[in-house]
């Protein structure tokens, strides 16, 4: 039975993949436009070329050569992007923890070993560090993942390899292309950091070693651009700094994305990155709402993990909980809320969810919490843009912006919603349809 | 540790709110001041100091009074080893850790906090492991239940660190895993443990010395590029240089003499000996190197290295001029170190004030704190832990307790609250089966 599904699948798949002619031009005619940046225009005209966004507007003309879509009864917002992930990467070896699910605390994925496979003796043996690894590098259109993340309305991700302390260097990616240098929209967006310790193989072995890993790294690469800089300056008679590609990762990350579950986590994080002068985005922060002001305070960034904190499916039903659990349960949709109302600039990413209900279900948890609407596609476009510097050309529905759209009948992350189809590039996809719900597999 | 139970009290207590820091005066209580004697009086309480303390004092208007009739008044308990507030201990992957810190996992979350304010501790020291011959750096905190990580720290203690000698650090060894996966890792023995400090210091040495050659380079007006900052041997030059407080975990005598002589020949001392079971038979060469010790009441035989250990060790040691305190290296012990302290009475006949100051001034004195806290006096902070009877009973319940002149814990609030707390928490239950009925489990495989 499972082999009939996944054959069934493939096949929808390949016809997928398959572009018929694609248009120079195309115009969504008489929809109602998110904008997102600007006011919902109720009724209005989206003409799209090589693309980009030619024009938006009540009126804007259609060009005589552009395919027209009617959008009558349909509203078209920015296409969705997913804050961290793994799409695109389909080499496993660059992807941790279960898919880039773990969101900090203790394990992540990753063994501390060197790249010789022995134990790590300490810092010199850049232990669990990939940092130079590229996302970009790593992407594939064929990934299967990338169809359904489309179907839930995805058509950018912020795509990290996830495997190791430092994993490596992320990049915006569009979820869709013929080459895998078509996807590409930047890189490097920032270096992937988890807190991975191989428990008694290596160094480090623990939290405390994580950390004073982390930081002598950073001391490390000062010493070095500064070694690098002298000799530039004056290569005669100085013996030349050894190449470092660790330190080369790190040193070219516009950014960090460090994780945070507890408050303590937090706290901990917003200090640390003040200590190492760097760049940080939190991701996960299910107890973002406990700290809400904090994280204002510090003008740190965040990504809110959509993956809500739930009683795990085999847990003995007789073992008390705590009221501290039950209150984290009760309490974490309600942190994309807190954030907003604290004006902390956050996005959302999937963390490893990938049935598109099942991602509008979590959205929706966020809204039944107090978050609006307005703010929840603005978490989910224009903010995830800012973060990673390209609000230049995505996250809103505006003249000169790629072309990336979601087309919905219904409001977005409504549980009836049906999203129509998504544009990427100026090119249109339709959704899968939803699998038959006969013996689903369990996925985690 | 029993996770649910931790979670339980947990839920009871995080609810109770840390009182504003107005001035407080206790009255009518017995005051055991430690160093300036027992007497009925009152103590006054401003901005986190204690500002006066008499038979008599004048209340300020603006104080509130609280009448602590038939109770006695002791400085907060000082627990100078204890492994509470962090989320990890041990760095055991290499034989040298000095270059992690408890700081960076410093967890105010820890529900040990708050049970150990609830046995009248107010300041504890962090130690990391001992899995390592040096380990890594320790962390003083006041127990401050409900603030941040960083707003625990005790501001202007002196840095301290972890050695260990004897099993703990020799074990890595000589056990690899059955598989295999796990390396064996130098030391194996108590010669190897010497070597490895030996070899640790006279590395930071030569760290040292290229710091001093880039100073003097600089000094002449030159430019050079500085030597890489190295994280691990940091910490070892600032002991060299009497800037961080070593503590080492011990047991033996042999090995004791060993640690003193060898920080001796680096021109560096041992601020405290850790365990340090068999302290009493060279309590003479502990007290002549200036060495405190910091040891258990009745604890032993949990380890061969363990065995030769009697519970007249901390008298002796006081009696040999030893500084010498009392420590818990257990969230359990640490809720009743009061009991702890007394039981030097039954072994070696200490005298209150000398029992009482194994969990006080004494180890305030370990840790380099002893000006800010340890006792009752004008002038040190308000860190105080009342009780209902006198401390060294078996009987004494703690009812309150104040750091920095706030309160931390007071048992009638904690024990009103808890109604409250178990009716929400009924109702989080409810609501949560609920939400689990409507979105029923997947279908098993």
């Amino acid at each position: 039975m499972k082999k009939a599904i996944c054959s069934l699948v493939l096949s929808v798949s390949g016809v997928m993949a398959i572009r018929a002619e694609v248009p120079s031009a195309m115009a969504i005619t008489n929809a109602r436009v998110v904008t997102v940046s600007g006011p919902i225009l109720p009724r209005a005209n989206i003409v799209m070329r090589n693309g980009l966004i030619e024009a938006v507007g009540e009126n804007a003309p259609i060009p005589a050569d552009a395919w027209v879509i009617e959008g009558e009864g349909l509203t078209v917002y920015p296409g969705l992007i997913n804050g961290l992930s793994t799409l695109g990467i389909t080499d496993s070896s660059a992807i941790g923890g279960g898919g880039g699910r773990r969101t900090g605390g203790g394990a992540g994925g990753g063994a501390a070993t060197t790249n010789t496979g022995a134990p790590a003796r300490g810092p010199e043996d850049r232990p669990s560090t990939t940092s130079w690894l590229r996302a970009a590098d790593l992407v594939r259109p064929s990934d299967k993942r990338l169809e359904t993340a489309r179907s839930a309305g995805f058509t950018t991700s912020i795509t990290f390899p996830t495997r190791g302390i430092f994993a490596g260097q992320g990049a915006v990616v569009n979820l869709a292309g013929n080459k895998p240098g078509q996807m590409l929209i930047t890189s490097p967006a920032g270096q992937y950091v988890s807190l991975a310790f191989s428990g008694f193989s290596g160094y480090p072995g623990s939290l405390l070693g994580v950390f004073a890993y982390i930081r002598q790294i950073y001391i490390d690469a000062d010493h070095y651009r500064l070694a690098k800089e002298m000799y530039a300056r004056n290569p005669s008679g100085v013996s030349r700094p050894e190449y470092d590609r660790a330190l080369e990762g790190v040193m070219e990350s516009p950014r960090v994305l460090l994780p945070a579950s507890r408050t303590v986590d937090i706290d901990r994080m917003i200090h640390f990155a003040a200590e190492l002068k760097i760049s940080p985005v939190l991701y996960g922060v299910p107890r973002g709402y406990t700290a809400a002001a904090r994280i204002a305070k510090a003008g740190v960034p965040v990504l809110v993990s959509l993956k809500w904190p739930e009683r795990r499916r085999d847990a003995d039903p007789e073992a008390p909980e705590t009221l501290e659990t039950l209150q984290l349960r009760d309490e974490a949709p309600s942190t994309p809320k807190a954030l907003a109302a604290a004006k902390v600039k956050f996005g959302f990413y999937s963390d490893g969810i990938e049935k598109p209900a099942d991602i509008a279900k979590a959205v929706k948890r966020a809204i039944d919490a107090g978050l609006s609407d307005d703010d929840a596609i603005r978490a989910f476009t224009l903010s995830t843009a800012e973060i990673f510097g390209v609000a230049d050309r995505l996250g809103s529905i505006e003249k000169g912006k790629i072309a990336n759209l979601v087309v919905t009948k219904g409001n977005l992350f409504e549980t009836n919603t049906k999203i129509q189809y998504v544009v990427i590039d100026g090119v249109k996809f339709q959704p899968v349809p939803e699998a038959a719900p006969a013996p689903t597999e369990e996925t985690n | 540790m029993n996770r649910s139970r931790t979670g339980l009290a947990a839920a009871i207590l995080l609810a109770i709110p840390v009182l504003a820091a107005g001035p407080i005066v206790i009255q009518n209580a017995t005051i055991l001041t430690i160093t300036k004697g027992t007497f009925k009086g009152s103590v006054l309480m401003r901005d986190g100091k204690i500002v006066e303390v008499g038979e008599k004092i004048l209340v300020p208007a603006d104080a509130k009074v609280i009448d602590a009739s038939g109770q006695y008044l002791m400085p907060g308990i000082i627990d100078c080893h204890s492994h509470a507030a962090a989320d990890s201990i041990n760095e055991s992957s290499v034989s040298v850790s000095s270059m992690v810190a408890i700081e960076d996992v410093l967890n105010p979350e820890d529900i040990a906090i708050y049970r150990a304010v609830a046995g009248g501790v107010t300041t504890a020291n962090i130690l990391h492991g001992s899995a390592n011959s040096i380990g890594g750096k320790c962390s003083v905190i006041k127990m401050r239940w409900g603030k941040s990580a960083g707003e625990m720290i005790f501001k202007d203690a002196k840095p301290g660190i972890k050695f260990a000698l004897g099993e703990n650090p020799k074990r890595r060894g000589n056990i690899a895993a059955p598989n295999g996966a796990v390396p064996l890792r130098y030391p194996a023995t108590r010669m190897g443990v010497e070597d490895v400090i030996r070899e640790a210091f006279t590395e930071a040495q030569r760290y040292h010395s290229q710091w001093k050659a880039y100073a003097a380079q600089v000094a002449k007006g030159e430019s050079p590029l500085p030597p890489r900052r190295d994280l691990k041997l940091e910490p070892l030059m600032e002991v060299l240089e009497g800037k961080r407080l070593v503590h080492a975990h011990c047991y033996r005598a042999d090995e004791i003499l060993m640690l003193l002589r060898v920080a001796e020949e680096f021109h560096f001392r041992i601020k405290t000996l850790q365990h340090v079971l068999e302290g009493y038979k060279v309590a003479k060469e502990i007290q002549q190197h200036g060495a405190g010790a910091s040891t258990f009441s009745d604890w032993w035989a949990y380890k061969v290295e363990a065995f030769d250990a009697t519970p007249y060790n901390a008298a002796i040691m006081v009696r040999k001029g030893v500084l010498v305190s009392i420590n818990s290296d257990s969230d359990e012990l640490m809720r009743h170190l009061n009991t702890e302290a007394a039981k030097t009475q039954k072994y070696g006949g200490l005298t209150d004030d000398e029992a009482l100051s194994l969990i006080t001034i004494n180890p305030a004195k370990q840790l380099d704190i002893d000006k800010k806290v340890g006792s009752i006096e004008a002038g040190k902070d308000a860190d105080l832990a009342l009780f209902d009877k006198h401390p060294l009973s078996n009987f004494a319940k703690v009812q309150k307790v104040f750091i920095d002149g706030e309160i931390y814990f007071d048992r009638d609030a904690d024990l009103a609250a808890r109604p409250e707390r178990e009716a929400t928490k009924k109702t989080l239950l409810e609501r949560q089966k609920q939400q689990r009925k409507q979105s029923p489990a997947r279908k098993p495989l």
